[in-house]
């Protein structure tokens, strides 16, 4: 102890203990599921954002004269680079429908994982925080939740209100924050009866601050865990509700919308569906590799 | 300013234990009739068993959990109704387990600076250098204010939680076993680090412990609980050299000494410690005492005043609490 050198000149423990921040960095650049996620999700985030100069052609211009055309590499005389991924059975350009089509499918996961983040987070911090009556409340609200089968109930309202992107994502939003209540619920409680929220409540901290600072950085891992999850299970749900016929309306470029579409022509075209499915698959990957990522990453226990 | 500065009569604290989905909820006394004044400036050792009630009795000193009955009063007020923030400025913890008593996601400044952010210290631009002094005055090195706690070894840690305690100057501090997750070679700094904070800054300690050698170094006067009750209170030395309450005798044989010929102590406490849910009748510890009457199963003992302090047992009531056993 008492190891401070002379002014300005650092000593040996000083020059041996990098700075946390210098540490934080090596470890987010050693962690490659972590790269290679963040790096495939700034692309695609790329490919939305930049969709009106990206894409070729217009995604809802329609031409049957050029229609079903099929991908460069399928080696067919039809073929050409000026459709490089080919078209669909109405003639439109599916590189350009794939680019703007992922607008809709980030949309999507964002909001519906943000509306339903704050709902989760709120109802797990309190049960988990206030217990007793409070606890009891919500778990019967997640229970009653639970017995609810998201696709029918989806299904349902969008069947009666009627069907918007708006519509599709608020209905997500509210029915996918059971993961977010459990999972925050049974971390608050794990960390609410440790010593340092003992700490806090004799320094005379209000509720809102030990809730707010003590608690919610130290489930923030398992949140954003669960935050990758549902924004996943989002974009996977639009694309099953579109699928059914009842998310994205056509001619709007979905992902879902486009699996849909191609699976009557799917025995002789299968790249209408391969497509589609092979970029949400990538999304979902890289939405996961990221979560697992800054887990990882933020993890206290990993910083030595 | 008194010279009482804690003051407790009759407090109880009770929970209510679920034994089962279709069973009444039972109730389980914790803290059940503890009387206790502490001086100004003294020491208060707190010892006994695992459950004994040991903890619920600090947290309701803290305020952290209010008393189902009784009366615990701090500088002449009832707990319940002094201000949060206030409680806060004249009480402060330091808990057993510094890996778990800091917040892993703050910086060591930050922890430190804490209760003076609470308090809306008016001032903020001096609390980095108070937060340094502080650091300064339970010997951490200033290099530190920016780590984070698991980058501290376990002395470390218990230091920036003195540290964080002391930072506005309370008048009471309760320890809560301070030294127990220690490594031997770190209890003892830890101890000496209290005992001159103590004079420096003029505390009254209330430290909870079932290490005799801790007590013994530490305290001025020492309390043993048993069940939830006091059973005896005395003055370190007198508590050590001549023990009235059996049970503190059998704590007090219950010492290992560092001679492997001697074997381990034989401390008479044959049965196990009794369910709190459940407590023996009469006196609660009469079935592991060693100078059990037949009595002691029919009558609580009453509290009976000895010098500086008081003992729960029938041998030292004057009829040996007969009286209502023959009626």
């Amino acid at each position: 102890m008492g190891m401070i050198g002379k002014a300005g000149v650092p000593t040996a423990s000083e020059i041996l203990e990098p700075s946390s921040a210098s540490l934080m960095r090596k470890r987010i650049f050693g962690h490659y599921g972590l790269m290679i996620g963040i790096g495939s999700l700034l692309v695609i985030f790329a490919i939305a954002l930049l969709a009106p100069m990206l894409a070729p052609f217009d995604p809802l211009d329609q031409e049957l004269s050029r229609k079903l055309i099929p991908p460069i590499w399928s080696g067919s005389a039809k073929a050409t680079w000026v459709y490089p991924l080919g078209t669909d059975g109405l003639g439109r350009d599916y590189l350009s429908r794939l680019i703007y089509g992922s607008q809709i499918s980030l949309l999507i996961g964002f909001s519906a994982m943000l509306i339903s983040g704050v709902i989760g987070t709120t109802l797990g911090v309190l049960a988990g925080y206030f217990g007793g009556r409070v606890d009891m409340v919500v778990n019967f609200i997640i229970t009653t939740r639970l017995s609810m089968p998201v696709v029918l109930v989806a299904l349902a309202v969008v069947s009666l209100v009627g069907n918007s992107l708006w519509i599709v994502i608020w209905v997500l939003g509210l029915l996918i924050w059971d993961r977010f209540a459990v999972v925050v619920r049974s971390s608050t409680l794990q960390v609410r009866n440790l010593d340092y929220v003992a700490a806090a409540q004799a320094i005379g901290c209000s509720k809102m601050r030990i809730i707010f600072s003590e608690i919610m950085p130290n489930i923030m891992n398992n949140l954003i865990v669960v935050a990758t999850v549902e924004m996943a299970h989002a974009i996977i749900l639009e694309a099953a509700l579109s699928f059914l016929g009842l998310g994205v309306q056509p001619p709007a470029p979905s992902w879902g919308l486009m699996i849909s579409e191609g699976k009557g022509l799917m025995f002789f075209h299968p790249w209408l569906i391969g497509i589609p499915g092979a970029a949400l698959f990538v999304l979902i990957l890289a939405i996961n590799l990221m979560g697992d990522g800054v887990r990882d990453v933020t993890a206290p226990e990993n910083r030595n | 300013m008194s010279e009482i500065i804690v003051s407790a009569s009759d407090v109880m604290r009770t929970f209510m234990i679920s034994a089962g989905v279709f069973r009444a909820k039972r109730p389980l006394h914790a803290v059940n009739g503890v009387t206790l004044d502490i001086r100004r400036g003294e020491v208060l050792a707190i010892v006994g068993e695992s459950g004994c009630g040991k903890t619920t009795l600090a947290k309701l000193l803290l305020g952290l959990l209010p008393p189902s009955g009784g009366d615990i009063r701090l500088d002449g007020r009832p707990v319940m109704t002094i201000p949060r923030l206030e409680m806060a400025g004249l009480v402060q913890p330091i808990f057993q387990d510094p890996y778990s008593s800091l917040n892993p996601r703050k910086s060591v400044g930050a922890i430190i600076t804490l209760p003076l952010v609470v308090q809306k210290d008016q001032d903020p631009s001096t609390w980095r250098r108070r937060a340094e002094e502080m650091m300064a005055l339970v010997g951490l090195p200033p290099r530190l204010y920016n780590n984070f706690p698991n980058q501290l070894s376990g002395g470390q840690r218990q230091r920036v939680a003195i540290a964080r305690a002391l930072i506005n100057r309370p008048e009471v501090v309760i320890c809560d076993e301070p030294t127990s997750a220690l490594d031997v070679s770190v209890q003892s700094q830890i101890l000496n680090l209290l005992q001159d904070l103590r004079g420096e800054l003029n505390l009254t300690y209330i430290i909870i412990s079932h290490n005799l050698a801790v007590v013994e170094h530490m305290a001025t006067r020492v309390a043993v609980m048993y069940l939830g009750r006091i059973v005896e209170l005395a003055e370190t030395d007198q508590l050590f050299k001549a023990p009235k309450h059996p049970y503190t005798m059998a704590l007090l044989e219950s010492v290992l000494t560092p001679d492997p010929s001697l074997g381990i102590p034989d401390t008479h406490l044959g049965a196990a410690y009794p369910n709190p849910v459940d407590p023996p009748s009469g006196c609660t510890f009469h079935p592991r005492c060693a100078q059990v009457m037949a009595h002691c199963s029919v009558q609580a003992p009453k509290r009976v005043p000895v010098e500086g302090g008081h003992v729960e047992c029938h041998l030292f009531d004057a009829n040996l609490g007969k009286e209502k056993a023959i009626a």
